[in-house]
């Protein structure tokens, strides 16, 4: 709900979700990375479609991590709610962010591969960031787990049956770390959570989310293309038609 | 048994930007070179799928495997170091060139300031302005001395600006290419910033705005602003980086050899000498020991630091007692920053790494101090690198993090929204140092780098300071809102800030307060040389690179001097 959202500061926001204020100009990126504000609370949201993703016929996408219908459904109408359908368009499900989040659970990502994984673990401060053993798909069975747990505590009914402000209040408590995890804190899934929503949103789609590229196109980036020199002093806003990474290979 | 390899004149630890100069200059000379690097090599050819923000800019394609290896942190000697499980704050370089190949480009020298900011300081301000927790020192080295050396690496570079900056240092040559364009967004921010009395000036790139070949033979190709530069790759060679310049350079020579694979563990010493160094396969797990007349540590700030500890070369800095060198000094830098919120839209998905502008009217002592209660500044730059969706979700306060609204106004501000930024320097302090952790252990046994850090009251009060500058910057560029970053507080190893670490093996002109002589030559081992930002006593309101780059060519000339003459050069 709208109030859950309340209650932590801009700047333990900032913290929690690895947003660095001020524009990087140090080598970095420059982002869109103030006015994260979660103190003013949050708008109530509508309830997100319940359909499990619409992939064109062509195109091959299968689950490679998840094995149980109902772990990916919960985790679908999570994101939904994250990252929803409007009138700009598609929400996460419509983009594929599902597919995307398992087919990575099922890689790199998944298995922390080029982190270190080292024990001793300790919890840490939130300065020190990432210090749990467990790996992100260890990490999201967990959650995903969690959140099912919640729906029937709270409502008595499975998470995907919930209507919309009934998961905003489940999402919002991990985000406020209201939810008790092993070897995680609740709050911490909910960001990488958020974030993997994100990326599946504006991956490229040979990675199974973007779906159609409306992701780039709701936002106006072009994505690869080969070059900008000819373009680039120009005053006025150009609408270019996406291009996948894929054109590259043929 | 490690199987001893044939010896060489010298040897590199690492073949980024100062291991392919160090072998450029020496293979030239006739020195027998050979690098030894962690990683594999690579090359434009495998860049051709780098216009992928995902796997190369959140997922870290081309840098440090942090499963090998990583560094451990805490903010102060109270909490328990951690070990950095996943990269954020800086993104390390892993394979042939190092960060050179994921790097922005802006290549800037330090100012004279920096080099003798002691006695600047103390002659301007008296020597109480700083506490004497600072720990504030020259550099050993001038601008003047230095500046043949800024010329040559700018010249192997090719590197493209204007020389308009009033606060920089004098130039002996102009810059090798043009500016890059001024693009529209650039244009507000000169018109706002001219305005405002400051004196902007295209930044200095190493992102070619013409076709160039370099005093070596190499070509560098023109930028085609991709938007694709910062921590890819560059498919057209137009980035200037070690493995389009200085590594075929060294090559052609037929002097230089690179064994890749190799991580070096331990610096072999015997008496006043190094002997060579020992590595390990990361292929096979074997170890070997490679003997040199020559040791060069290239392997970056950190790597550079720990090898010294775990061969036990230098005295380790104790904060309590302050004595010792190595560790000491450890510099970061802050970012003082605003975004500002636009009706209009604007092709912020268009760019370079180093397209941009400057004003250095707040950095450096380009301004008076007296009455202000931190010294230093920023740079203060726009730059337009292109905005990448994953990672830019601009939204204004009070929108929430996420759900309709923040889908919304994300959205709406993707291409209404820029950020002026500065690059605070930071200054040494004695609680702020490197050593060795006592618990955790990369994947060849070896002790991992600690670092202990945090920001200081001159970082806060230097930050507060120039947000509310460059606010008033962004308000004159028209912004409808104007949103200053926060005021720091403590560091934090999670987001990304820069990779522009300093520090740990510092350069000056007495062994009692510094690890190598100004030609990076070790003080304990006279054919062991250190080079890297490492080096810096403190670190600038710049990038890194130009400035060790010049070092990099000194230190050159210096190992082939002591080649011929043994000893110490100083
Ligand atoms: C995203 C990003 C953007 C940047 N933008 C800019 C910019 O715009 N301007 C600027 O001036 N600077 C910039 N930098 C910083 C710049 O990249 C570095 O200053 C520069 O590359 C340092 O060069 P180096 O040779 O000292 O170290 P590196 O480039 O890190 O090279 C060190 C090499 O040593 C190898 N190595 C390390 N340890 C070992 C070992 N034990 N055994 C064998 N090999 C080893 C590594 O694999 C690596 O290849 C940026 C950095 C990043 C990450
Ligand atoms: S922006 Fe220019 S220098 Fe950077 S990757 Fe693209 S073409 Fe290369």
């Amino acid at each position: 709900m709208a109030d859950e959202r309340k209650g932590l500061s801009r700047r333990d926001f900032l913290k929690t979700t690895g947003i660095a204020t001020g524009a990087l100009v140090g080598g970095g990126l420059i982002g869109g990375l103030v006015g994260y504000n979660v103190n003013k609370g949050g708008v109530e949201t509508k309830s997100g479609t319940k359909n499990t993703g619409n992939h064109d016929a062509t195109s091959v996408v299968g689950l490679m991590f998840f094995t149980n219908h109902a772990d990916f459904n919960l985790l679908s109408q999570a994101v939904e709610r994250i990252f929803p359908e409007d009138d700009l368009g598609p929400g996460a499900i419509g983009l594929g962010v599902p597919y995307f989040i398992d087919n990575q659970l099922a890689g790199n990502y998944g298995s922390n591969a080029r982190e270190y994984m080292i024990g001793p673990f300790f919890a840490g401060e939130a300065t020190q960031g990432y210090q749990s053993r467990l790996t992100r798909a260890e990490m999201f069975r967990q959650g995903i787990t969690k959140m099912e747990e919640e729906a029937q505590k709270r409502y008595q009914k499975p998470f995907v049956d919930l209507d919309g402000s009934q998961m905003d209040e489940i999402i919002t408590a991990f985000q406020k770390n209201e939810v008790e995890m092993k070897g995680v804190s609740s709050e911490f899934f909910f960001r990488v959570l958020r974030q993997a929503t994100l990326e599946g949103a504006y991956a490229d789609p040979i990675y199974n989310g973007n779906n159609n590229m409306d992701g780039w196109r709701m936002k106006g980036f072009p994505g690869h293309q080969m070059a900008y020199i000819n373009l680039i002093e120009d005053e006025k806003f150009q609408k270019i038609e996406p291009k996948s990474i894929s054109t590259m290979q043929h | 048994m490690a199987k001893t390899m044939d010896k060489v004149n010298v040897v590199t630890v690492g073949v980024g930007w100062m291991g392919g100069i160090i072998a450029a200059e020496c293979a030239k000379a006739g020195l027998k070179v050979r690098g030894l690097e962690r990683g594999k090599p690579r090359g434009t050819a495998d860049y051709q799928m780098i216009h992928d923000e995902y796997r190369y800019a959140i997922r870290y394609e081309l840098m440090q495997d942090l499963s090998k290896e990583t560094i451990t942190f805490r903010n102060h000697r109270k909490m328990r170091a951690l070990p950095m499980r996943q990269l954020g704050s800086f993104l390390l370089g892993e394979n042939l060139g190092g960060a050179g190949t994921h790097w922005n480009g802006h290549t800037f020298r330090f100012l004279p300031y920096d080099f003798q900011i002691k006695t600047m300081t103390e002659q301007k301000y008296g020597k109480n302005k700083l506490s004497a927790d600072y720990l504030l020192q020259d550099w050993g080295v001038t601008y003047d001395e230095l500046e043949p050396y800024f010329d040559k690496f700018e010249k192997t570079a090719g590197i493209s600006g204007e020389n308009t900056n009033p606060f920089a240092g004098k130039r002996s040559n102009d810059f090798p290419t043009p500016p890059m364009k001024r693009t529209p967004i650039l244009k507000k921010f000169e018109t706002a910033a001219s305005s405002l009395g400051y004196h902007p000036y295209m930044l200095p790139s190493a992102n070619l705005s013409e076709a160039y070949e370099n005093p070596d033979g190499e070509a560098i190709n023109a930028c085609q602003y991709c938007g694709f530069c910062e921590r890819f790759g560059c498919e057209y060679g137009a980035k200037t980086s070690p493995e389009i310049t200085v590594v075929p350079t060294a090559m052609k020579t037929g002097n230089f050899d690179i064994t890749f694979h190799a991580n070096v563990i331990e610096i072999l010493k015997s008496g006043n000498k190094v002997t060579g160094v020992k590595y390990v396969d990361t292929q096979s797990g074997e170890e070997f020991i490679q003997p040199a007349d020559v040791v060069v540590l290239t392997s970056y700030v950190m790597n550079n630091a720990k090898l010294l500890m775990v061969s036990n070369i230098g005295e380790q800095y104790n904060p309590d007692t302050g004595r010792g060198t190595l560790g000491k000094n450890y510099g970061y830098q802050i970012l003082p920053g605003v975004t500002g919120f636009f009706d209009e839209q604007m092709n912020v998905f268009m760019g370079a790494g180093a397209l941009g502008m400057t004003i250095d009217d707040f950095n450096g002592d380009s301004f008076d101090h007296s009455n202000l209660d931190f010294i230093h500044g920023a740079s203060i730059s726009i730059t337009q690198p292109g905005v990448r969706p994953i990672q830019t979700n601009p939204i204004p306060p009070d929108v929430p993090a996420w759900g309709a609204e923040f889908k919304k106004a994300s959205i709406e501000n993707y291409t209404r929204m820029l950020s002026i930024g500065g690059q605070g320097a930071s200054m040494p302090h004695k609680e702020n140092f490197m050593s060795l952790d006592p618990d955790y252990r990369d994947a060849y046994g070896v002790p991992l780098l600690q670092l202990t850090y945090n920001f200081t009251e001159q970082d806060r009060n230097l930050h507060k300071f120039l947000t509310d500058r460059i606010a008033e910057i962004m308000k004159e560029m028209g912004a409808k809102t104007v949103v200053p970053g926060n005021p720091i507080s403590d560091y934090d190893i999670v987001p990304y800030q820069t990779t522009h670490n300093t520090g740990g093996t510092i350069m000056g002109t007495d062994p009692a307060n510094s690890v190598v002589n100004t030609y990076l030559q070790h003080w304990d081992a006279e054919n062991l040389f250190v080079v890297g930002a490492g080096n810096f006593p403190h670190n600038g309101g710049y990038n890194p690179t130009g400035t060790i780059g010049a070092l990099a060519y000194r230190a050159a000339e210096a190992i082939q001097k002591y080649s011929k003459t043994g000893g110490s050069l100083v």
